[in-house]
């Protein structure tokens, strides 16, 4: 195609990256990723993967990541054919972008590619942390709007419920645009700071350990403070006369617990403040916090009441501990019953160490959640129930960005997928606001043509080739 | 909202990937499973916001460098213009000239702190820094096509070889040459080394005035060039073999001074088809053309 000679002055300054090129029309910036193209900014490797695959000659395969994740690190799956960069049809009722056929250990399939705009989408995020974040239904907000609230947590982890369409399209302007920012960032893996009314700031990246606060969570807690007194009993022992591990939702007391009982370990005249659930086992000693065990105490004592005269003597000794175990403290009652700090004994340092060596990395998950609607389906087939039907009896596979996800039962295809196994910047936005993110359907070509699919439209993956050099689409998340 | 570098496997599941803007890393260390786990998180930690560091100081890193001080603050800008440092008397050089190497040696010393490890290598886009611990050795091919499955020379490194830098540069790819080298291959002590002297060596493959060689200032083609005004190749028309003689020996002429004064371990410059060895020792394997890589051979080896 010509084009009309572009004045030389028109260059553009790329902001994808720090080194902020300067741009001229028809060249590409520093990292050949990026260029300007009759006065726009665009990602010149939107079908990187697939092009990389049919340039090398090499067959596809199929579509799973292998390998364990170590938590920080994204494993690249196989090479598979994504929708990133594939673009859309929506809302017209025309075929997907793609539709690509190819022998997969000798059957034929056929992998309709499309990128899905998606107004009926949100995140669920993990954040693995006993810090307290702020009440169960609480707002989460994003440059002060409105993103989401705080939902129901799991063990060792506090949940996050965001965006969902009332937030990009039921409020105001700006909290659709806020929102749509945070789930894109979100989804491509960036960094995004939240803020829970009555509750914390906490930073939150997929696949980084949370910043709660200004300080970055370094480990999950073993378990409760009861559980970590049933796990750890036996290896205080003779070391020490009473144990105490501190945590928002069960401390812990040793000499008053079902495993110190079962070594015979004494009463101590311990006191303790809070709700006492079971023996050893007390809720609510402290308010919930950032300090010891998800606590918001800084001084262990002040979770004691005075021991008692009758059962405590001089020269008892207890050890404090947090379910993470990164605070400890080691004390001796002195004459008037009154717990005196003094140096922790190494076998107890080694026994708090245990504990840290147990608890696994903190980290933030998210995972994304759509629902593919009526006119994403009808890209890939002129009757639309169908796919849904395809996908429910298992004779479709949906990946999200080449992904596995998992399809939530029920009617539609409302899908989940962990934003870290797909390439990175895979999720885009439209100013509706919606996200945009990639999704794959592959099945059998012949279940493809029974479920009415646009057999017209295959083509094999060979064609592809000279078809990437014209789709140039706009980078995600560019406002160019 | 600050950006996130790539930071992912190859398909193999071996080696690590990391990217960020115009930087691109292959990583690869060998060593105990716990160990180049360690050293990969070191390399991904210390990956993140190095690409900030150096934009920190990119006006002056676009500057020609002083031979007599150093400005700069960070760490691989100072390793940077240390590099480039002995020739900024004789020629125009921004520390620039070594920014993949410069990149390529801090992310390998990252995981060098943090682990212990038999071989690794970091990969910045053909500038390449080595580690090789006693006894151990790369096997390093000269491909010239990246897409052909030949090699035009192999050779290997050992443990008590001093080169643990290796660089190339030429006319094609991503920067610029002063020059009309396909390729200079560079091996020096260190990757920062490496990737200045290639420079140099290529820009000094040239023939001045020539009628077939198209060239146009630099920031013609790139306005923030740190070439600014001076004239890049863009295109080489057809040359005589005497004229391809020429070009290369010019450039052999500064490889052999670099060489003579310890800032290189050997060069080998291409133009046309042709090549030119420059070295303290022989490269060793096979002078024939497209040895194959074959087999045992491919283990871990690199292509430069």
């Amino acid at each position: 195609m010509l084009t009309e000679p572009t004045p030389a002055d028109d260059k553009i300054r790329c902001d994808a990256c720090p080194v902020m090129c300067y741009i001229k029309p028809g060249a590409a910036g520093a990292c050949d990723r990026y260029a300007n193209h009759d006065g726009q900014l665009v990602r010149v490797d939107p079908h990187i993967v697939l092009e990389r695959t049919v340039s090398h000659g090499g067959r596809l395969v199929p579509f799973q990541a292998t390998g364990d994740w170590d938590g920080k690190i994204v494993h690249e799956p196989s090479v598979f054919v994504t929708a990133i960069g594939a673009g859309t049809t929506y809302p017209d009722y025309k075929p997907a972008p793609f539709i690509v056929s190819s022998e997969i250990d000798g059957v034929d399939m056929v992998t309709v590619v499309t990128e899905g705009i998606f107004s009926y989408c949100g995140v669920k995020v993990k954040i693995d942390t006993d810090r307290y974040l702020g009440p169960e239904t609480a707002t989460v907000r994003a440059q002060g709007e409105a993103i989401g609230h705080v939902t129901t947590s799991e063990y060792g982890s506090q949940m996050l419920s965001l965006g969902g369409v009332h937030h990009l399209t039921g409020g105001s302007k700006k909290e659709g645009r806020v929102t749509c920012d945070a789930l894109m960032d979100l989804s491509n893996c960036k960094p995004v700071d939240l803020t829970i009314d009555g509750g914390a700031n906490v930073v939150v990246q997929a696949g980084y350990p949370p910043i709660v606060n200004g300080v970055a969570e370094e480990r999950m807690r073993v378990g409760c403070g009861s559980a970590t007194i049933g796990m750890f009993a036996k290896q205080w022992h003779g070391k020490v006369d009473e144990v105490v591990v501190v945590d928002d939702h069960i401390t812990g007391v040793l000499s008053e617990h079902q495993a110190g009982k079962l070594l015979g370990i004494a009463d101590t005249g311990i006191k303790m403040k809070g709700r006492r659930s079971t023996p050893g086992r007390y809720f609510q000693v402290a308010e919930p916090g950032t300090g010891w065990g998800g606590t918001k105490i800084s001084d262990p004592l002040s979770v004691l009441g005075p021991f008692d005269a009758k059962k405590a003597r001089p020269g008892v000794t207890m050890l404090m501990v947090s379910t993470t175990g990164e605070h400890a403290a080691f004390y001796e009652l002195d004459e008037a019953l009154k717990p005196v700090e003094k140096p922790l004994p190494a076998d107890l340092r080694s026994s708090v160490e245990r504990i840290q060596e147990n608890c696994e990395p903190a980290l933030c998950t998210v995972l994304f959640m759509a629902g593919a609607g009526g006119s994403l389906r009808a890209g890939v087939t002129d009757n639309p129930v169908r796919l849904t039907r395809s996908v429910k009896e298992a004779l479709t596979r949906v990946t999200s960005g080449g992904a596995p996800v998992y399809v939530w039962p029920g009617g539609g295809i409302t899908f989940m997928v962990d934003v870290t196994r797909l390439p990175a910047g895979a999720f885009g936005y439209v100013p509706t606001p919606a996200l945009v993110a990639p999704i794959e359907f592959t099945l059998r070509l012949s279940d493809y043509a029974a479920l009415g699919g646009h057999m017209d439209h295959v083509r094999p993956l060979a064609s592809l080739k000279d078809k990437i050099e014209t789709l140039q689409v706009s980078a995600p998340g560019l406002r160019a | 909202m600050t950006r996130a570098p790539q930071l992912r496997y190859l398909a193999d599941g071996k080696r690590l990937h990391l990217q960020d803007g115009p930087i691109d890393l292959i990583v690869e260390a060998n060593g105990t499973e716990a160990s180049v786990g360690v050293a990969y998180s070191a390399a991904a930690r210390r990956f993140t916001g190095l690409l900030d560091e150096l934009c920190d100081e990119l006006p002056l890193l676009r500057k020609a460098a002083d031979p007599a001080r150093c400005l700069l603050r960070g760490k691989v800008a100072r390793r940077m213009h240390d590099a480039v440092a002995p020739f900024a008397a004789n020629c125009f050089i921004t520390p620039m000239a070594a920014v993949a190497g410069s990149v390529a040696e801090e992310i390998l010393a990252a995981m060098l702190q943090n682990a212990q490890l038999a071989r690794a290598y970091v990969n910045n886009g053909g500038d390449i820094a080595l580690h090789l611990d006693e006894a151990e050795h790369f096997t390093l091919g000269l491909a010239d096509r990246p897409d052909a499955p030949g090699l035009l020379r192999t050779m290997i490194i050992h443990a008590d070889d001093p080169t643990r830098g290796i660089a190339t540069s030429g006319r094609h790819g991503r920067s610029f040459s002063l020059g009309i080298a396909d390729a200079v291959t560079v091996l020096a002590r260190t990757a920062s080394q490496a990737d200045a002297a290639a420079t140099i060596v290529a820009n000094a493959v040239d023939l001045a005035g020539h009628p077939a060689i198209v060239r146009c200032p630099a920031r013609d083609v790139q306005p923030d060039s740190d070439l600014g005004a001076r004239l890049v190749t863009r295109e080489v028309g057809n040359l005589s073999k005497d004229e391809i003689d020429a070009a290369l020996e010019a450039g052999a002429i500064t490889a052999r001074k670099l060489l003579a004064d310890g800032l290189i371990e050997s060069a080998a410059l291409r133009l046309e088809g042709e090549m030119i060895v420059v070295g303290a020792r022989e490269i060793e394997g096979s002078f024939g053309f497209r040895m194959p890589l074959r087999g045992s051979a491919a283990e871990g080896s690199i292509h430069a």
